[in-house]
């Protein structure tokens, strides 16, 4: 039971609720106190020393992030000696981590360097301590920089709660350092989640920026890029827009302005992926085959499955994800079409995610000898490039996509949150198994939300569909101990990696918190709800790709289907 | 109230881990909390440099720390107690001490090396498998401690005083490990209110040299000049002698920088990077008390835990006492 608590902070009065600290607290009412190591996701640790404060009647200092409130409690978060220590701790913080400023995921977005300033340190007081220290690689998506770890170790306990346990802590010289795991059963599955908790770019995506940008100005190649669902509800975060902010047009007039011969949208294909999965889910219903069907359009999740979970690799869906299928489309039909040589077409996808780097590299996606995908940008290496380029998105007029990929349908683009992809699919097997009637239903608003694992039982013509939607490997894993406890109990999975589906995504603008992420995801209903066309059928490009291109299972299969396999640890220190 | 818990109340004794926290106080908070289960641990990490007499103990009265953790479980009425051994205690000691508990709930645990598993809340976690890391207080263990379980940690001197008071054979005393450059080095059971002046007198030990002594462990302890010896040995008991001339100041407190380092769980910033500094200040024998004192508050103020809150401590005596 929650109970209203009355405190004070700096000799004014505020209300918390039992259960709340007192960051929660000052922060609710904008009173600045520095963190650096406490994150909404996961417990305080109280490693990082910086929020300490005062409480009137108790002796020594508290951290804010840990303590909870008590009637009557009051607190002062600032006086000479709290300011000193804190600036100790930021020297001494400083004192371990090297400076690459220059080339950081938070080159525009530190809040390590903006504290240092603020309480005016010499970050170079001391000498680095982890001079020297290395940098791993994890696969084609993950960097992880030792040497600017600064030991608050929340990316050990997300990868944690991931139920990934890639990171260990290993001693080294009197120190227990982060470090990946020798431990043959243990492998990064690429999410970057610990991108999104890491608070100085100790983690960071393995960036493609460089490449991409040589390939802009090779004459030769035609560069075209296409956008994920979910990043057109964050990346104007990079440039000042409030969460939630819709820049899919000005992401297109920002991509042309850097030299893209076309800008597609991925919701496209997304319509794509929810058709053939819906027609998956309603073969194996019928057939009582490989059920539950998993989602697999988050990679990570795949990864996960292959690795971790690899006798349910049958239950996956064989559906390709939406950035595949377009890029497939773009070197097969459109080349065609519009007569280029696929061998010249460079496909950049720009992703909320950097599993998704990986996901372009198996060869068992490539189509006549290409990959469908060349590169894969995270939003936040898009929001660099502009940076690079002077763009500022916020002051770009909204332009529209290239054809034949620049109007996806609704349902298309809430794939970006956690339910969409489910929902996308419902609208669409009703709509099928109703023969085509207009849908009564539209939004099916239990299946939203940042709840880790939903649950909906949808009857259509006498027929359940038992579903469940996941975000958060972590809960995915619990959900498989359930499946084999209990093989029929749902019929259909979504398992999204990340916390709240790809708008958590470890591609992400930072920072990402859970209540960033409700506000993006809402930004994506919103614009679904304006749509004219909200079922991926309607869609006249689909109904076109469908007659022209997709005409038979041979070229669906190649063009929309893949298949898996078990994988062995692959990133071996 | 409970008559062992009167009888612990007027002998005023007092915890012999390090804190000196009043045992019956302890006790009576565990005997309030509400729980399902309640568990005892005797807490023999004894793990930091020149203290050695909770081994003397366990090598000696092994029966007595027994009796006092049963006494303890049945007092409190906990269905389950740890013995909680360092590994060298544990390799020497296990087979008797399991001839000893017989049939009764009582468990043998071994301490992993580091120092930072001796503090209770590591303690718990470590017992349930966790990681070696210290928890947020409060919750203090006496209402949320092992398994989340109302739990009472007492050391083992502690335990073989209750035992001692619970047979009325108590005399006010407590042991002394005598260490350093001493004549008789060994464990001393004396009288606790024995100045550190006498102790080093009726143990034959006092130099006639000139010396400074450390007092209460011989990492977090006090460092006492020859003249300031008319107090009692407090902490954890132990007193290491020193002679001024032969000793390398800058490489004692190398071996505490090392041995802090080595032992602490590096969660916190002033206890993993506050002492690493200290560390190098050392080693380039580079002693600025204006560069040290805000290193040693924050340390004092700021740590996570008692260990970092401890470690100023013996640098800053020995610097403005010895070095100046």
């Amino acid at each position: 039971m929650s109970k209203e608590i009355k405190i004070k902070i700096n000799g004014i009065e505020y209300s918390g609720e039992t259960g709340e600290t007192i960051l929660k607290v000052a922060r609710r009412n904008s009173i600045k106190i520095p963190t650096l190591c406490e994150h909404s996701d996961l417990e305080p640790k109280a490693s990082c020393r910086l929020c300490l404060v005062a409480i009137e009647g108790r002796k020594g200092l508290f951290t804010s992030c840990s303590t909870l409130i008590e009637e009557g409690m009051e607190i002062k978060t600032d006086s000479e000696e709290i300011n000193r220590l804190r600036k100790k701790n930021l020297e001494l913080l400083f004192a371990q981590h090297i400076e690459r400023c220059n080339f950081c995921v938070r080159e525009f977005n530190c809040q390590f360097l903006k504290l240092a300033k603020e309480y005016g340190i010499d970050v170079k007081k001391y000498e680095d301590r982890k001079i020297g220290y290395p940098k791993f690689k994890f696969g084609p998506s993950i960097c992880f920089d030792s040497s600017k770890c600064i030991d608050c170790r929340n990316c050990l306990e997300v990868c944690e709660k991931q139920g990934v346990g890639f990171l260990d802590l290993e001693n080294n010289n009197s120190f227990l350092e982060i470090v990946p795991s020798k431990n043959p059963k243990r492998d990064c599955v690429y999410c970057g989640q610990c991108v999104i908790h890491c608070p100085t770019g100790a983690f960071m995506e393995i960036d493609s920026v460089a490449e991409v940008e040589s390939v802009l100005v090779d004459k030769d190649k035609y560069v075209v890029f296409q956008i994920a669902p979910s990043i057109r509800t964050t990346l104007g975060e990079e440039f000042g827009l409030p969460y939630g902010t819709d820049v899919t047009g000005k992401i297109f007039a920002g991509l042309r302005k850097i030299g893209a011969k076309k800008a597609f949208d991925v919701s496209v294909a997304a319509d794509v992926t929810t058709i053939e999965e819906a027609e998956e889910l309603i073969e194996r219903l019928t057939q009582k085959k490989n059920l539950p069907m998993f989602t697999s359009c988050c990679p990570a999740w795949v990864k996960y499955v292959e690795f971790y979970a690899p006798e349910f690799i049958s239950n996956l869906t064989t559906v390709r994800s939406p950035q595949m299928i377009l890029g497939g489309l773009s070197k097969t039909y459109f080349a065609k079409n519009d007569g280029i040589d696929p061998q010249k077409i460079i496909v950049v996808s720009i992703m909320p995610c950097t599993a998704k780097k990986y996901e372009i590299t198996r060869p068992e996606l490539e189509i006549e000898g290409l990959r469908p995908i060349d590169y894969v940008l995270t939003s936040r290496e898009l929001a660099r490039i502009f940076k690079k380029n002077k763009i500022d998105l916020s002051l770009l007029e909204s332009e529209k996509g290239d054809t034949p990929w620049d109007e996806p349908t609704g349902a298309g683009i809430i794939y970006g949150a956690s339910g969409g992809v489910t929902e996308s699919a419902l609208r669409t097997a009703i709509f099928k198994l109703t023969n085509g009637q207009k849908l009564e239903q539209v939004e099916f608003k239990n299946l939203r939300g940042m709840k880790e694992t939903k649950e909906a039982v949808i009857e259509i013509n006498n027929i359940k569909i038992k579903v469940a939607i996941v975000n958060g490997l972590g809960n995915a894993k619990e959900i498989l101990k359930i499946i084999k406890q209990d093989p029929n109990r749902y019929d259909y999975i979504e398992v999204m990696a990340c916390p709240g589906g790809c708008i958590g995504g470890g591609g992400q603008p930072l920072p990402t918190t859970q209540e960033i992420r409700e506000l993006r995801a809402q930004g994506l209903y919103n614009i679904d709800e304006i749509k004219n066309n909200r079922l991926a059928d309607e869609s006249p490009i689909i109904k076109k790709i469908y007659q022209e291109f997709l005409i038979n299972q041979e070229i669906r299969h190649k063009i929309c289907h893949t298949h898996y396999l078990i994988k062995q640890k692959e990133n071996n220190f | 109230m409970n008559n062992l818990v009167i009888k612990l109340k007027e002998a005023n004794l007092t915890g012999r881990g390090g804190a000196g926290f009043p045992v019956a106080l302890k006790w009576e908070s565990v005997i309030n909390a509400l729980g399902e289960k309640k568990y005892v641990i005797c807490n023999a990490s004894e793990g930091e440099p020149n203290v050695f007499k909770d081994g003397f103990i366990l090598e000696n009265y092994p029966e007595e720390v027994i009796n006092g953790i049963v006494l303890a479980m049945e007092t409190i009425n906990a269905s389950e107690a740890y013995l909680y051994l360092n590994p060298n205690y544990y390799d020497q000691f296990e087979e008797n001490f399991k001839k000893i508990i017989k049939q009764r709930p009582i468990k043998l645990f071994k301490k992993p090396h580091y120092y930072i598993a001796g503090e209770e809340t590591v303690i718990c976690n470590l017992i349930e498998g966790k990681k070696m890391e210290p928890r947020q207080r409060p919750p203090f263990i006496s209402t949320v401690g092992l398994f989340g379980c109302p739990t009472l940690m007492n050391n083992v001197e502690t335990f073989y005083y209750v035992s001692k008071i619970n047979k009325g054979e108590y005399k006010q005393t407590r042991f002394y490990s005598l260490n350093g450059q001493v004549k008789n080095p060994g464990v001393y059971e004396l009288p606790e209110n024995l100045s550190i002046l006498e102790i080093l007198k009726q143990t034959g030990n006092f130099p006639d040299f000139e010396f400074f002594v450390q007092v209460g462990g011989g990492a977090v302890g006090e460092i006492l000049l020859s003249e300031e010896l008319d107090g009692q040995a407090k902490g954890a008991g132990s007193i290491t002698v020193y002679e001024k001339e032969k000793t390398d100041f800058y490489k004692i407190m190398e071996n505490w920088a090392d041995f802090f380092l080595e032992g602490n769980c590096d969660k916190c910033t002033p206890c993993r990077e506050g002492i690493y500094r200290l560390k190098q200040m050392v080693k380039e024998k580079n002693i600025d008390l204006s560069e040290m004192e805000p290193i040693f508050e924050n340390l004092e103020k700021a740590s996570f835990c008692a260990l970092g809150r401890g470690a100023a401590a013996p640098f800053r005596g020995l610097i403005k006492k010895i070095l100046k």
